[in-house]
């Protein structure tokens, strides 16, 4: 079941991409999903709460573990470290101490990258935990911004504006009140930059979160 | 989200959602809520944890009805389980849960010390949870409070199980179900439910044996009309 919408914000002219997802597409997994963000493609998956091996599980809570596979070649650096910022967040946002002992994996494979993908991968791992059905205190989200020489500000740049960005940012923002969970960003700024785009990062993710409600109640009222 | 649970009932919510319950707060009087799968209290408040659909039973029960794969163990719930081990007076039993459960050998109608169960590595027991929480490992009986089997225990010669969805299950152990009643009257057939998401079911000969599986695992998706005439094909081709 695959659904497109699109959303604009006024100010420095910044539109999301065409967004998409597609809900529990995999057999295997307990939850999968897949979200598409103009180009960007990335497929999760969700195992759990499972068996845990003993060195490695956590008495009071779940033991997450989160990994990301690049389109081509072995996982390097980089994407160890957008597994960690995808680990804490879904470790903030989901309710771990009611399955202490067990495991949960989350699998990610990138389809095909045109910028923002850290942003894409934490929309589709939050789509396939909802469909795995664990339980979560929020849902949250990725937006990714990018400002370029002129000073304007791109909201979710493809992969050549991120090369010709002087900054680039990826905000996870949770359901409740819109706050930054997660931050991650490269290259040089001003703080007062770095406030407008968390701000037209909060406004675009208004879209995003009221497009997980329309997904979700079009899923469960057709069934 | 804060929004009125009356209007939600029926539609679909997501986790992070507070329903804000109206209470009369008229002479001392405290209103009891249950609240089922899919709600925590935090507090003062109710807030919904796993997305699906607000379900509402009179007077004062709430849940959120969901589709999930996984189970998890709990009390009272009646499921089918793989014996995987025999350790001392204990059999390991697998439940599809994050743990294996264990199953004493005691828990069998007419078991002493002396006369144990035939139970092997292997086989398929229909047994019910007295111990599932989070914090200690889940534990099965084959017995009810009064000491007898019914129904429980060791089954499964022949036969094929599989293993379909949680939502599924619970249809089909509904009191009206339609879908059980409906495979009724194609041919005649054992099955046996397990709230852990998986089924056995066999019949007379190994082809409808197949038939039957074929069709509850795929009745999951369809409407009550394509199962309706899904069954009118097969019990056409059948008799």
């Amino acid at each position: 079941m695959m659904e497109v919408t699109q959303s604009g914000s006024a100010q420095h002219a910044a539109v999301l991409r065409e967004f998409g997802c597609e809900h529990s597409l995999l057999s295997r997994p307990d939850g999968s999903a897949s979200f598409v963000q103009g180009d960007t493609t990335v497929l999760a998956g969700v195992y759990g709460p499972a068996e845990v091996m003993v060195s490695k599980e956590s008495f009071d809570r779940a033991t997450l573990e989160v990994t990301l596979k690049p389109k081509v070649g072995m996982p390097g650096v980089a994407e160890r470290s957008k597994e960690q910022c995808i680990r804490q967040t879904c470790e903030a946002a989901l309710l771990t101490r009611l399955h202490p002992r067990t495991s949960i994996t989350l699998s990610l494979q990138t389809v095909h990258d045109d910028g923002a993908l850290l942003a894409c991968c934490l929309n589709a791992a939050c789509m396939a935990l909802m469909d795995a059905g664990l339980p979560m205190h929020c849902l949250f989200c990725g937006v990714c911004c990018a400002i370029d020489q002129q000073g304007t500000i791109k909201l979710d740049p493809t992969a050549k504006e991120e090369k010709e960005s002087r900054a680039v940012m990826t905000f996870a923002l949770d359901s409740t009140d819109c706050r930054v969970m997660m931050s991650s960003t490269k290259g040089s700024y001003t703080a007062a930059e770095l406030q407008q785009c968390i701000a037209v990062c909060q406004r675009a993710s208004e879209s995003i979160f009221q497009f997980y409600r329309d997904s979700v109640s079009r899923r469960y009222c057709k069934a | 989200m804060l929004c009125c649970v009356k209007e939600k009932i029926g539609e679909a919510v997501l986790p992070g959602d507070l329903l804000a319950f109206e209470i009369q707060k008229s002479e001392n009087k405290t209103e009891k809520l249950i609240c089922g799968p899919g709600l925590r209290r935090d507090g003062e408040d109710v807030f919904v944890c796993k997305s699906g659909i607000l379900r509402h039973k009179e007077p004062n029960l709430y849940w959120i009805d969901l589709q999930q794969r996984r189970y998890v163990p709990a009390k009272g719930e009646s499921v089918i389980g793989i014996v995987t081990a025999k350790s001392g007076d204990v059999f390991k039993v697998d439940v599809g849960g994050s743990e294996q459960a264990s199953l004493s050998y005691l828990a069998f109608e007419g078991a002493t010390k002396r006369n144990r169960p035939n139970v092997q590595v292997g086989d398929l027991v229909y047994a019910q949870f007295i111990i599932a929480n989070k914090d200690m490992e889940p534990e099965l009986v084959c017995i009810d409070s009064c000491g007898r089997a019914n129904g429980m225990g060791v089954f499964g010669a022949g036969g094929l199980l599989f293993k379909v969805s949680l939502g599924l299950v619970r249809k089909l152990l509904s009191p009206q179900s339609e879908i059980v009643k409906d495979l009724e009257k194609i041919f005649p057939f054992e099955m046996v439910i397990g709230l852990n998401g998986r089924i056995w079911v066999k019949a007379k000969t190994t082809q409808q044996t197949l038939i039957v599986a074929n069709i509850l695992e795929s009745c999951e998706n369809m409407t009550t009309e394509q199962r309706r005439s899904i069954f009118g094909r097969v019990s056409e081709n059948v008799l």
